[in-house]
């Protein structure tokens, strides 16, 4: 789960890191107010979950009233990568000499926290990784432990800081570690810290994701969690406790188990369709789930035609036929055509029970998906 | 013969009086595995379809000589539960937990570097040595005993083609989930190193996922250490990135790493076809025997 800049600064501001002025504006009136407030230059920022908003136009430096409303006006309601921006943050300017990089993520093939700086800030880091690796200074923690203050101060100073600032940037990112183990956060960034003309360090962006298994014992973040969705199908998703992903394509997907539900949509790629969506229903298929499921596919506008494909391991198959008859007998009439495909436990029981006036049935994973992919290749002619 | 687990396993099933537990013990009882001891804290002395329970891992293995477990406890307990099988001193801990925080799999996976124990998962289906024994949830009934060795990041996806192995005749040594979190226990080049000593295993069948690079780097070791020959899958090549595709460690990155086309180059290059459907994946296992 991401959280927003200003949530993070929020955070990061609460433990003691140096963050920029700012307030969150949803409308011009309100930047405007903001901008009164903070004084010039002024950035106006977009609150969205989008890397590199500033080469997309969704971050502006404002040097008077006109240009902040000018701004405000452009990014408020702008779309930003398939986004629309519903909030800015108003943020007074920094007056910097330099932009550092620092941040601290799992590094999923040690199975330990990393610590990462970087002297080239302000870019993208990932750019930097890719085409000057040496230019990131690393200090992987041992998670047992905790963070060592030293290893801090040595990864700052390895990346080359400058010795006047070393020790502020140091206790930085030693409060980021503790807000990242404190948080359950997977990645913490921030990206640039700037370095002013005084010699201060300020955290002019913040990034933070947390690890979605660990909201149950984070129930502040749980709780920012419900206003991080940016759209409403995968808001519906939550609500229901599928893992979904809404892509841009016009097949429909249901089915058990990740693995096999991505097989399905790559599938569905291979055969010349276009997959709508991600939908896991996980284990188990009562007619509530499966309705449910049915529902999310159905409200997607994109969606001309679906494919239903459950492998019964413990789950059985014929459960599974009643449950999808059940759900579909709700509807007057179905709205997107339905194709099934049932294996494993009592699948062969499953199929004969399937309703074939609701529901198409085809036997083989391959020949389910060629069959909605052209469903929905009829619905488009 | 076969890797890690056969018919003189003696497992102890951690959870055995939840819900899933409880059934999951039924079935794997019911499969022939040897369910030796429950343990569940405060349920000690009670007992689950005959199986007797205590409240420590560490007096089940005392009392009925367990060597395995299998763990079933929900998310938030399941990191401590992992930590108690391997401060037993068990030989083999599969952990089938879906949602365990990745910060307490760290502190787990710290841990494994001091044991012996070997961790399966978690999030995964578990392991089966069909006719032996299963250590987890998948259906025993899609196995069938035989020559193919399986490892899968998947559940679902395993027993896909599982099922399209054994509709050829093509029958199973072993089949192991290693599971869908960034940070698991047991690797893909962990199962393929153990595949490629078993004598009575001629063919492997490797599943993967986006997201890491447990593949590639699996890939560069069949290409190095193995005889034997494996094909591959890879799921999520229509994946966005930046979204997690229901398993937690299924995302590929906004830089691009973790695609399941660098996995299927990778995988290539060390001379394993990649089938672009389930059904191609037996193709080439049949092609190889």
């Amino acid at each position: 789960m991401k959280l927003h800049e200003h949530q993070a600064k929020t955070i990061f501001a609460d433990a003691g890191i140096p963050v920029p002025d700012s307030r969150l504006a949803t409308t011009v009136e309100e930047a405007l107010d903001a901008v009164d407030e903070i004084g010039y230059p002024a950035a106006i920022k977009a609150q969205v979950h989008v890397g590199g908003r500033g080469k997309a136009g969704g971050i502006k430096i404002a040097t008077d009233r006109d240009e902040a409303e000018q701004y405000a006006d452009e990014i408020l309601g702008m779309d930003l990568k398939g986004y629309t921006v519903d909030s800015v943050l108003v943020e007074a300017g920094v007056d910097f000499v330099d932009e550092l990089y620092v941040g601290v993520t799992m590094d999923r093939g040690e199975g330990e926290p990393v610590l990462m700086v970087s002297t080239e800030g302000g870019v993208d880091i990932e750019e930097v990784a890719a085409e000057n690796p040496d230019a990131i200074a690393r200090e992987h923690v041992d998670p047992a432990f905790g963070l060592h203050p030293y290893q801090a101060r040595k990864v700052v100073y390895e990346a080359g800081v400058d010795g006047d600032v070393a020790l502020d940037v140091a206790s930085i990112l030693s409060t980021l570690y503790d807000l990242y183990e404190e948080n359950d956060a997977s990645e913490i960034e921030v990206n640039p810290v700037m370095i002013t003309g005084d010699r201060d360090v300020v955290a002019a962006d913040a990034v933070m994701n947390i690890d979605e298994d660990a909201l149950f014992r984070q129930p502040d973040l749980a709780e920012l969690a419900e206003e991080s969705y940016e759209d409403d199908l995968e808001r519906k998703a939550g609500e229901y406790g599928f893992d979904y992903v809404r892509l841009s394509g016009n097949v429909g997907i249901i089915g058990n188990g990740a693995g096999l539900v991505m097989t399905t949509l790559d599938l569905v790629d291979y055969y010349g369709g276009s997959p709508a969506n991600f939908l896991d229903i996980g284990g188990g298929a009562k007619a509530e789930r499966v309705t449910q499921a049915l529902d999310m596919v159905f409200s997607d506008d994109n969606v001309d035609a679906v494919v239903f494909n459950i492998f019964g391991g413990i789950t059985r198959g014929d459960e599974v036929a009643k449950g999808i008859n059940e759900a579909l007998e709700q509807f007057d009439e179905i709205p997107k055509k339905v194709v099934v495909r049932l294996a494993g436990t009592n699948a062969a029981e499953g199929m004969e029970i399937l309703n074939t006036d609701l529901v198409e049935v085809e036997e083989t994973l391959e020949d389910a998906v060629q069959r909605a992919v052209q469903n929905a290749e009829e619905v488009t002619q | 013969m076969s890797i890690f687990v056969d018919d003189d396993t003696r497992v102890v099933v951690q959870g055995i009086t939840g819900g899933e537990g409880k059934f999951h013990a039924g079935q794997m009882i019911e499969y022939g595995t040897n369910v030796v001891a429950g343990a569940v804290p405060g349920k000690g002395g009670q007992e689950v379809d005959g199986v007797p329970v205590y409240d420590t891992v560490d007096e089940a293995v005392e009392a009925e000589d367990a060597d395995a477990s299998v763990i079933f406890v929900p998310p938030a307990f399941a990191g401590d539960a992992i930590f108690e099988s391997l401060d037993t001193d068990l030989d083999l801990a599969v952990a089938i937990t879906e949602g365990i925080p990745t910060q307490d799999m760290a502190k787990v996976n710290k841990r494994l570097s001091e044991v012996d124990t070997r961790l399966i998962g978690p999030n995964c289906p578990g392991i089966i040595t069909p006719g032996e024994a299963k250590l987890g949830i998948l259906p025993g009934n899609i196995f069938s005993e035989g020559r193919v060795g399986l490892v899968s990041r998947s559940g679902t996806l395993t027993y896909q083609v599982v099922d399209n192995l054994t509709e050829r005749g093509l029958g199973q040594s072993t089949a192991i989930g290693i599971g869908g979190d960034p940070i698991i226990g047991t690797s893909f080049i962990d199962a393929l190193d153990a595949f490629e000593a078993d004598p009575e295993t001629d063919a492997v069948v490797m599943c993967g996922e986006i997201g890491g690079e447990d593949e590639e780097q699996a890939a560069k070791f069949i290409g190095e250490h193995m005889d034997t020959p494996v094909a591959g899958f890879i799921a999520g090549r229509t994946a966005p990135p930046g979204k997690r595709m229901g398993h937690a460690g299924a995302i590929v990155s906004g830089s691009g790493t973790g695609t399941a086309q660098s996995k299927i180059d990778a995988l290539n290059d060390a001379g394993v076809p990649v089938g672009d459907t389930p059904e191609e994946v037996a193709d080439h296992v049949e092609d190889f025997l």
